[in-house]
């Protein structure tokens, strides 16, 4: 088991670096990687020949491909490891953010600070309001789809649809009421998209995101436990009531400042952890250090794909992930029915 | 009689208009198993629960050690008291070995946590589950389960157990082995409740019993003296004649059948 994790852990770290590699490397702006070197010395502050003569050319790649990298390995492993948080307090595999609404609450969230010019304040005041959307939709889910310490897959599916049916609605609302410039941006905004990442927003995500990542691999151990039943975790000495109330922030916590800045990307949540789970064991401290760096690698393509795939068109990466983690839904969906003798 | 674990005064639980449990006032001791018994609903589970420290009587008190229950953290109480709930779900593919290792947790961060490898080992040997501890729990059957799950409670090692229909599901070899187990730790000096249906089993077993009818306790002392053939007749319904065990001289409980 021991030797298993350290090959999984490889290749997924190996997976990320040759991710991060690959998107510094293309792009529209054609750069050699004795230059993309140069670059990262130089703006580590070692002067070297290897960096551009252009300094319009090592700006763009500071302003835009460093910092867009490093919003996707931020967003990749907040969303995956929110997903696997929620899949623990939930004891479901198949809770997620985007599936179950509190994406979609984040939006309407981050949408009504758009719309209304809280925006103007900074990246804050959107992931403030993100954070407060997506706290809404996971206590109103938790408390819906969750009774007597279990979590009916069909409540939970069908709380999801509740949630994201009156999201929708929310947005659509915002829309309708706001001026044509912050409709446009709202619209290209909830496809989901890295595109024009600042580095401002970049921190933002960090400040908030890291210690949440932290947090939660710091709860992992309570996690095993709680796949006993609420009960018996607290025989075992978990103070459950706690517990569940610190994840559930984190959760809107992670997916709020992941959405506040590159909208709805749904199915990472569900997809990464799913997978390390079936290579690794269901046990949460290397089911959330896998989700990071799974979830990270897998944003980082999936990115890549996103800016490249098309050439001069940048796809929304929400789109992009929902074809793909789609399909996989309903996949897992039928294998749970199959596997857990139906709709437990 | 031995140092008091629980001391239960005038228990009562209440939801609504339902009386679930009314004016329970017994002991247990350390070094000593008590069986709860009674019929479908009689309030065992409820009075365990209120034992375990889950549900805050709403008449009476119980004190664990001398200090009321709700003086109690849960961490201490992990330290103290494990419980064997009637329902072992796992959520995730555990396997039976890590699902034991949970029962370990308590401990972690102690000087005790430096037994992890022995209790699990010891706790797995006990309940006859080595042979399939590294399947995922979700494949096992349902006495391969209840085992797994009983192993998991042992491992904690605390002095106080309390057991929820231990021997369900389990064939009738198993059902000895949980019982003797239960013995042995009594005789280390841990004090056992169990909710037990098999009157003559808990006969077989058990220090004391204790007899719940409609939330009220109706007997409670040794199985000689709570199960006459008159009491029980009255609380489940039904014709039974008492037997002795022609080895130990305990109680039979025998229901009075014909074959027409």
């Amino acid at each position: 088991m021991r030797s298993r994790r350290a090959v999984v852990f490889t290749v997924l770290a190996v997976l990320l670096v040759g991710g991060v590699l690959a998107s510094l490397a293309l792009g529209q702006l054609p750069i050699s990687p004795q230059q993309l070197i140069g670059t990262i010395l130089q703006g580590l502050g070692i002067d070297n020949g290897w960096a551009p003569e252009d300094p319009t050319l090592t700006d763009a790649l500071w302003r835009i491909r460093f910092s867009r990298l490093t919003m996707s390995i931020l967003v990749g492993a907040l969303l995956s490891v929110a997903g696997a948080i929620m899949q623990a307090i939930f004891g479901n595999p198949l809770a997620e953010p985007g599936v179950v609404g509190v994406s979609s609450g984040a939006a309407v969230g981050a949408a009504a600070a758009i719309a209304f010019g809280a925006s103007a304040l900074g990246g804050w005041s959107v992931a403030t309001a993100a954070f407060v959307g997506a706290l809404l939709a996971i206590v109103v889910v938790y408390l819906t789809a969750r009774s007597k310490g279990r979590t009916e897959v069909v409540t939970l599916l069908l709380t999801g649809i509740a949630v994201n049916a009156f999201a929708g609605a929310g947005l659509a609302l915002i829309l309708f009421m706001s001026h044509t410039a912050s409709r446009e941006q709202i619209i290209f905004w909830q496809l989901g998209s890295l595109n024009g990442s600042r580095w401002i927003d970049v921190l933002i995500v960090l400040a908030i995101g890291l210690p949440c990542l932290l947090i939660g691999l710091g709860l992992s151990r309570r996690y095993d436990l709680l796949a006993l039943g609420e009960r018996t975790a607290s025989h075992l000495g978990v103070r459950v009531e706690r517990l569940r109330i610190v994840s559930i922030v984190l959760v809107a916590l992670m997916t709020g400042v992941a959405v506040a800045f590159v909208g709805i990307i749904a199915f990472v949540g569900l997809v990464v952890p799913h997978l390390v789970r079936m290579m690794l064991g269901p046990s949460h401290r290397t089911l959330i250090v896998g989700s990071l760096i799974g979830g990270a690698a897998l944003m980082v393509w999936a990115d890549l794909v996103a800016r490249t795939a098309v050439p001069l068109s940048d796809l929304p990466i929400g789109m992009l992930t929902s074809l793909i983690g789609g399909p996989f839904f309903f996949w897992l969906i039928r294998r749970n029915r199959a596997k857990a003798g139906g709709w437990a | 009689m031995s140092a008091v674990a629980y001391r239960a005064d005038g228990v009562g639980y209440r939801v609504g208009a339902a009386q679930i449990l009314a004016d329970v006032t017994l002991e247990v001791g350390y070094g000593r198993v008590l069986a709860l018994v009674g019929p479908n609903g009689a309030g065992k589970s409820t009075l365990l629960g209120v034992l375990a420290g889950d549900i805050a009587p709403t008449e009476g008190a119980v004190a664990l050690d001398g200090r009321d229950l709700a003086e109690w953290s849960v961490q201490e109480l992990s330290h103290q008291r494990s419980v064997l709930l009637q329902s072992n779900a796992v959520a995730f593919s555990f396997t039976g070995r890590q699902v034991v290792e949970m029962g370990r947790a308590p401990w972690l961060g102690t000087p005790r946590a430096d037994d992890d490898e022995n209790a699990i080992a010891a706790a797995l040997e006990e309940t006859d589950a080595i042979a399939f501890a590294d399947r995922p729990f979700p494949t096992l059957s349902g006495g391969e389960r209840a085992r797994v799950s009983l192993a998991r409670v042992l491992a904690q090692d605390t002095p106080v157990l309390l057991l929820d229909e231990p021997t369900a599901s389990l064939d009738i070899g198993h059902q000895e082995d949980v019982l003797r187990v239960a013995r042995r730790l009594a005789g280390r000096g841990c004090a056992v409740v169990a909710v037990l249906h098999d009157l003559s089993l808990a006969a077989a077993y058990a220090d004391d019993l204790a007899m719940l009818h409609h939330g009220r306790l109706v007997a409670h002392g040794t199985p000689a003296e709570v199960l006459t053939a008159e009491r029980i007749e009255e609380v489940y319904r039904t014709p039974v004649r008492i037997l002795a065990d022609p080895d130990t001289g305990r109680p039979v409980v025998l229901p009075k059948r014909s074959l027409a």
